[in-house]
């Protein structure tokens, strides 16, 4: 078969509005109905009758869904799936139509359906960790009950985005850090489109188009977008040296700059900055931190943990400007230094952004799909489109997003449980816990660790062996926890955050590990 | 270095007076218990089993101070003299005094009763003994005509029923009481009553506790003693023959206590108990009434003591096997300085000061210039004629009266009024040296020879088995010393103990045509190597061919002049204090098990600080309830003569209605725990001992904002604290404490309290809520200290911490849990000490006992516990039996 174009079939005009014509197309009888504003083609020939008549069939929509009956034996079918509602076994080809200059068009090359009996369509938006975990725990549960697609921005197939930094660092290879490569899609049947991310949503059709123009259709989407590095509004953003620290792409950019260049600025005292700052000091280079707030990581960890930090990280070669508001970044082509808002200037030829992520919300919100710092998702991961879910860092849940991978876990084995139409789970929020090494030095948080009124802390410090707990207690429950040096009990913690039992009985035991079982 | 021969020596604590063999090894020393001893028989208690732990010379006196200055013997011993004679000369010798000591040598005893009756002509010499068991000595005194204990220790195996009157031998004279515990193995049969208002652990194995009201005890025993008349227990030949009084005794008895049930009612105990013990009183021929303190130390001692041996003399069961009435002695050489007469109404050698023929026998004997001729001042009165500055110089030896007397606050006042106040002591660091103006180091146990006498009158010759420590002397050479230097050069001019014996024993021959039972002829000139070799002996011992005298009275002579024993017609007193909407409870007082006196020597053994490591108050738990005090929180104890904090315990001893302190605290281990402060100054009008068993009090919650504990290698400044105690451990001072003024920043204070410089490596806990701190100081691993605070006064266990400063480094798994006070694995705290001996805790026993240890001898087969000394087989017994009941 020749490949298929688009044909001309009609004046849209042609067309009474909520009626439909046949038209002849690549020597197929296609039934093309005008309806509220939009086309939509299907076989002309009824499956129920066996007579070439559809076009003429009455339109309508039943339960929010278009459809057209058959003048013989009055049956509907969908204009957008083809199916037919009353005898699931019977459907018609659809075809895609669109107006173009008050003309309608219709390719003659059928949207492929589901066949009879066979598997529904699942498309996968990211190939990104919750993506790849969500898919996961899906073929656990029911790997037959979806034809798979995954599209994604990234040029490899899922990798462990945790592993950038000892990639950065130099302490892995990026093979290493792969976790699904394309062998993994290839032995499972899904269909990997890597570097050609999905740029269009069509709701109503439950179509899909990607960057490169594959087109295709879908029962569940699933949104897995993740966040965007944010690029701090000042200028000189877009010199060349200056990246931010979200994928492979900016490890690269990182360790090139490494290579030819000797200082190095990180603008972000998060997380992500202090991993960047280690690799790149591990690269050679003269790494000089700048951070907004008084102290390191303040989200994560508490003043005296972040002193710590200060401190080992200092012992090894950092250097720290704290607080600190960025004004500008200096140079002509490339970064040439960083001015503060005091008026200080650091020489750098290479400025790392890491002030944090955003939601990528763009091709959601674009399609139609509620969406406010993320895309708005229900206890099931369900956007307010009851065929497409969203997990991970583009998703907002009960008012929270999310940057830490515990969550994502979390989200995955719910959304995944309802994709396999074993949807008791409910995804109640994760009390946020963050188990991290930073550049090899343990560090954990969880819940709510900020001295308020009506709270206290437990406090254990051993200076020489680098170990610093706290606990923040509040009505006889543990609320928040910051660990330092040793994180062995942050899960027992986190237990106890989540069942918010009255811990006053081991209160003066807590911070020494949870109780070996009573013989 | 080679091991130096093995010596025999005699325990230096309790009146048992057990044989010990002690060599010192290369700097070591070896104890155990000697096997030719008859008081012992190889078997030592907790504390003599520790006291190879309790000879080092840390905190010891080893030169001569003179207002706090080192100095020579020489300018000390004049300082001594001058002070002495000049107060002499200006006052007369009555305006001073010897303060003297039951832990005192027969020699040293002998001396310094020498120089004070005999030379400076004052009889102002009393003892530590009067507070112990000067109430028996009058009873004897008044019942046989002389202070005699008639019993032989194997008495005890012979008996089949000993009563125990106010005696808790279980742990004060351990070794007895397992005599009677092996007895009674071997005999069931044998019975063992225990009259005792607590229900101390002697009551383990009694067939029978009396737990008669504090102070009832005469009425119980003239009860007895009507009870037998009724029932015709009475051997009338014996009580006619040999004794008088016995019918003034009967209606005195019979009219106070003549009806059991009233006795019963007035005691306090139920009517079928006193039946019982008076049944079996009554139809056991072969009865031995061993007493103690709880008898002697009362308004009423004498009486007390009387009334039990006028039950004896009634039916004629004395001088016989198994059979008697038994004091029994608290401290080492109590009975030797009976008989020297180191007692202020007492001469010399059984001799009184009132008998014209007695102070003409001793004059000529000794040559005295100016022998006294009236009795002195005991004990009270002693510290009483200081205060009001009659005395005006006091020579204190080998005891710690600020601890140990009543009314204690005042004996310390009396001795800051003295112009002198002389004090020789092993120890530098007494609360009585405190208050020295002249301090006389003397030599130790294990440093000097001399002789002690037991409760069963075994001479026993003490040994020396370690080199002499510093400048110290024995105390006797100390006393010659200055009675030469007083100008006393005649009579003074001993050089060996051996030459003290000797006179000694020639003084108590010297005129004894058998009027007196106390008689060493025999051992009259034994030489230096007849001394040296000196096997124990029961006196009297009238020739040399003699063997010594189990057993005294089997020829039913006595020693009043006319031959005979007197029943003493004893009316029932109450105690002279009442209690009193104010002070609405019974203050008692006694030792534990693994204490000895102010502590000045067991408390440095770390084994026997463990049992009770702090001063406790041990309270009923409805009076507790009463008083609103909390398990485990500190108490104030007040009476109308001082106040004391201390621990609260229920132990399950005490009845409603009383408490109990122990003794031993002073104000070197504890802030506020001398009892001896709060002890009311009534005397017995007869024996001049004070009432230490009874005295009104109260007691309230001590309300602290913190309680705490720290353990730590040197020594801590715990005075401004508001409470603190401090014991021995292992390789650390162990200091409970407690605290009103909570110290704006615990971490800051901490660091200064414990002396960690601000690079130490130091570990802290801080929970500001719970209002608990918890720090360690480490230097390369190595624990230095610890501390612990909290606002309630549950802290975790001391005894884990404790064994890591046994170590040089503690591992890294023990450094995490260092400051949650307890191992990653609980098994591996064993828990506080039960058994002293094998250092055996509460948590590994009762372990023990839930893997099928249901007995003491399987206990002690799996971890030891109670096969030494067999102190804490009591306790061992409750334990199982509470395991049992609870998981049943």
């Amino acid at each position: 078969m020749s490949p298929s174009r688009w044909t001309r079939a009609c004046a849209l005009e042609d067309i009474y509005p909520d009626s439909g014509v046949c038209a002849l197309i690549d020597g197929q009888q296609v039934a093309v109905f005008r309806v509220r504003g939009g086309v939509y083609a299907i076989g002309n020939h009824d499956p129920a009758s066996g007579a070439n008549v559809l076009a003429r069939g009455i339109v309508g929509d039943l339960g929010e869904e278009l459809v057209v009956a058959s003048p013989i034996y009055k049956q509907h079918f969908s204009l957008i799936t083809g199916r037919c509602l009353e005898e699931p076994q019977l459907s018609v080809p659809i075809f895609p139509a669109r107006i173009s200059d008050g003309q309608v068009w219709v390719r003659g090359e059928p949207i492929v359906q589901r066949a009879q009996g066979a598997k529904r369509r699942l498309i996968v938006i990211g190939n990104g960790m919750a993506a790849m975990r969500t898919l996961e725990e899906l073929l656990e549960l029911a790997p037959n009950a979806y034809d798979i697609s995954v599209f994604g921005a990234e040029p490899l197939g899922g990798y462990n985005r945790i592993l950038l930094s000892p990639l950065l660092a130099g302490v892995k290879r990026v093979e290493e850090i792969v976790t699904h490569p394309s062998e993994w899609f290839r032995e499972r049947g899904i269909a990997l489109h890597s570097g050609d991310p999905i740029v269009q949503i069509d709701r109503v059709r439950r179509r899909v188009r990607s960057r490169s123009g594959i087109e295709t259709s879908y029962d569940r989407l699933l949104i897995a977008t993740g966040s965007l590095p944010i690029k701090l509004p000042v200028p000189g953003r877009d010199l060349a040296g200056v990246v931010t620290f979200r994928d492979l792409q900016d490890v690269d950019a990182m360790l090139e700059a490494a290579g030819q260049h000797r200082r190095a600025v990180v603008i972000g005292g998060g997380l992500l900055g202090l991993e960047a700052a280690s690799g790149l000091k591990l690269q050679g280079m003269s790494v000089t931190v700048v951070h907004l707030c008084e102290h390191l990581m303040e989200r994560q960890l508490d003043a005296h943990a972040a002193a710590l930090l200060r401190e080992e990280l200092e012992g090894r070669g950092l250097q720290f400007v704290m607080p600190a508001k960025t004004l500008q970044i200096q140079g002509s082509n490339r970064a040439s230094g960083v001015q503060l808002a005091d008026g200080c200037e650091i020489p750098a030829d290479l400025v790392v952004m890491a002030v944090g992520v955003r939601p990528n919300v763009e091709l959601a919100r674009a399609a139609g799909l509620r969406c406010e710092n993320g895309v708005l998702v229900d206890d099931t991961l369900l956007t307010y489109d009851p065929a497409i879910y969203a997990v991970g860092e583009c998703v907002q849940h009960r008012d929270r997003t999310f940057g830490l991978v515990a969550p994502l876990w979390e989200q995955a084995r719910v959304c995944a449980a309802h994709l396999a139409e074993r949807g008791a789970r409910r995804y109640r929020g994760t009390h946020c816990s963050t188990q991290l090494k930073v550049s090899g030095i343990d560090v954990f948080s969880a819940g709510d660790f900020s001295a308020q009124q009506g709270t206290e802390s437990l406090v254990l410090r051993d200076p020489k062996r680098g170990i610093y707990k706290r606990l923040v207690i509040e009505q006889g429950r543990v609320r928040g926890a910051v660990l330092y040096g040793d994180t062995r009990d942050g899960g027992w913690y986190v237990d106890l955050i989540n069942e918010g039992r009255n811990v006053s009985a081991l209160r003066d035991q807590l911070l020494f590990g949870a109780p070996a079982e009573a013989s | 270095m080679s091991a130096a021969a093995t010596v025999r020596t005699t325990c230096p604590y309790c009146g048992v007076g057990c044989g010990v063999l002690a060599a010192s090894v290369d700097g070591a020393v070896q104890l155990r218990g000697d096997p030719a001893h008859p008081a012992n028989r190889g078997a030592l208690c907790s504390k003599g089993t520790a006291l190879g732990e309790t000879v080092g010379l840390q905190g010891r006196l080893l030169q001569p101070r003179v207002q706090g200055r080192e100095v020579d013997w020489d300018t000390a011993l004049q300082r001594v003299a001058q002070g002495f004679r000049r107060i002499i000369d200006q006052h007369g010798p009555d305006a001073v005094a010897f303060y003297v000591s039951g832990q005192l040598l027969t020699e040293d005893y002998y001396v310094a009763n020498k120089l004070m009756k005999g030379f400076i002509g004052s009889a102002n010499i009393d003892t530590n003994s009067r507070l112990c068991m000067s109430s028996a000595v009058a009873a004897h005194k008044r019942a046989f005509g002389e202070d005699l204990v008639p019993i032989s220790y194997e008495d005890l195996e012979l008996a089949d029923l000993i009563v125990l009157v106010g005696s808790n031998a279980a742990w004060c004279h351990p070794v007895l009481y397992q005599r009677i515990v092996k007895a009674k193995e071997r005999r069931p049969a044998l019975r063992l009553v225990v009259i005792d208002p607590r229900r101390t652990p002697s009551c383990e194995i009694a067939d029978l506790h009396v737990a008669l009201r504090a102070g009832t005890d005469v009425t119980l025993f003239n009860g007895l003693l009507s009870w037998l008349a009724q029932h015709g227990t009475v051997d009338r030949d014996f009580v006619s023959q040999h004794t008088r009084g016995a019918t003034q005794a009967l209606l005195t008895a019979e009219n106070t206590a003549g009806d059991v049930d009233a006795v019963a009612r007035l005691c306090g105990v139920d009517s079928a108990v006193v039946r019982r013990l008076y049944d079996w009183f009554g139809s056991t021929e072969r009865v031995l009434t061993l007493f103690s303190q709880g008898v002697n130390q009362s308004s009423a001692g004498t009486d007390k003591a009387n009334s039990i041996i006028n039950a004896h003399l009634l039916t004629g069961r004395i001088g016989r096997p198994g059979m008697g009435p038994f004091s029994i002695t608290g401290q080492p050489n109590a009975m030797g300085g009976r008989e020297v007469g180191g007692l202020a109404n007492t001469l010399a050698a059984h001799m009184e000061l009132e008998r014209a023929e007695h102070r003409q026998i001793v004059q000529a004997f000794w040559g005295a210039p100016k022998l006294a001729e009236r009795p002195g001042l005991k004990a009270v009165e002693l510290f009483e004629a200081m205060h009001r500055g009659r005395i005006k110089a006091v020579w204190v030896m080998a005891t710690n009266p600020v601890v140990s007397l009543p009314n204690a606050d005042r004996a310390r006042e009396a001795l800051r009024r003295c112009e002198l106040v002389v004090v020789s002591d092993c120890v530098a660091q007494t609360d009585t040296a405190a208050l020295a103006h002249v301090l006389l180091p003397a030599s130790a146990w294990g440093e000097k020879e001399g002789t002690v006498t037991n409760s069963d009158r075994h001479i026993s010759r003490q040994r020396a088995f370690l080199p002499p420590a510093g400048l110290a002397r024995p105390d006797w050479w100390i006393v010659c010393q200055v009675a030469q230097r007083l100008g006393f050069t005649r009579g003074f001019e001993f050089s060996s103990v051996a030459e003290i014996f000797d006179e000694h024993a020639r003084l108590s021959a010297a005129g004894n045509d058998g009027s007196r039972a106390f008689n060493l002829g025999g051992l009259i000139g034994l030489g230096e190597d007849g001394y040296a070799h000196l096997q124990p002996i029961q006196w009297p011992v009238q020739t040399a061919a003699s063997p010594g005298t189990p057993r005294l009275f089997s020829d039913a002579h006595f020693y009043h002049a006319d031959g005979r024993a007197r029943l003493v017609a004893t009316r029932p007193r109450v105690p002279k204090y009442a209690l009193d909407e104010e002070y609405p409870l019974v203050l008692n007082t006694g030792r534990i098990r693994d204490q000895w006196h102010s502590m000045t020597r067991t408390g440095r053994s770390a084994r026997l600080a463990a049992h009770l490591p702090e001063p406790f108050v041990d309270v009923h738990p409805a009076d507790a309830l009463r008083f609103g005090l909390r398990s485990g929180g500190l108490v104030r104890v007040a009476t109308r003569w001082g106040r004391l904090v201390a621990r609260l315990r229920s132990s399950g001893e005490i009845a409603r209605g009383s408490i109990f302190v122990p003794i031993h605290w002073s104000g070197s281990t504890a802030s506020d725990a001398r009892v001896g402060a709060l002890v009311n100054p009534a005397v017995d009008p007869v024996s001049g001992e004070p009432e230490f068993k009874y005295t009104p009090a109260r007691i309230e919650p001590f309300v602290v904002s913190w309680y705490g504990f720290a353990l730590s290698r040197s020594q801590l400044e715990a005075q401004s604290l508001s409470w603190w105690a401090c014991a021995q451990g292992g390789r650390f001072q162990r200091y409970e404490l407690a605290g009103r003024r909570v110290p704006g920043d615990w971490s800051a204070w901490a660091r200064v309290f414990l002396g960690a410089a601000h690079t130490a490596d130091w570990i802290e806990y801080d929970d500001a809520g719970a209002g608990a701190y918890r720090a360690a100081h480490l230097s390369e691993e190595r624990l230095e200290s610890c501390l612990f605070i909290g606002p309630r006064p549950e802290l975790p266990s001391r005894s884990w911490l404790a064994g890591l400063f046994e170590k040089t480094q503690i591992t890294p798994a023990e450094r995490s849990n260092l400051l949650a006070g307890r191992p990653a694995d609980p098994a591996a705290d064993g828990g506080a000490t039960v058994c002293a001996c094998f250092g055996v805790g509460r948590n590994a026993i009762e372990a023990a006992i839930a893997h099928g240890c249901h007995d003491v001898p399987s206990l002690g087969k799996r971890l030891k516990a109670g096969t030494n000394c067999g102190s804490c087989v009591p306790e061992l017994r409750r334990m199982i039996a509470t395991e049992m009941a609870a998981s049943a």
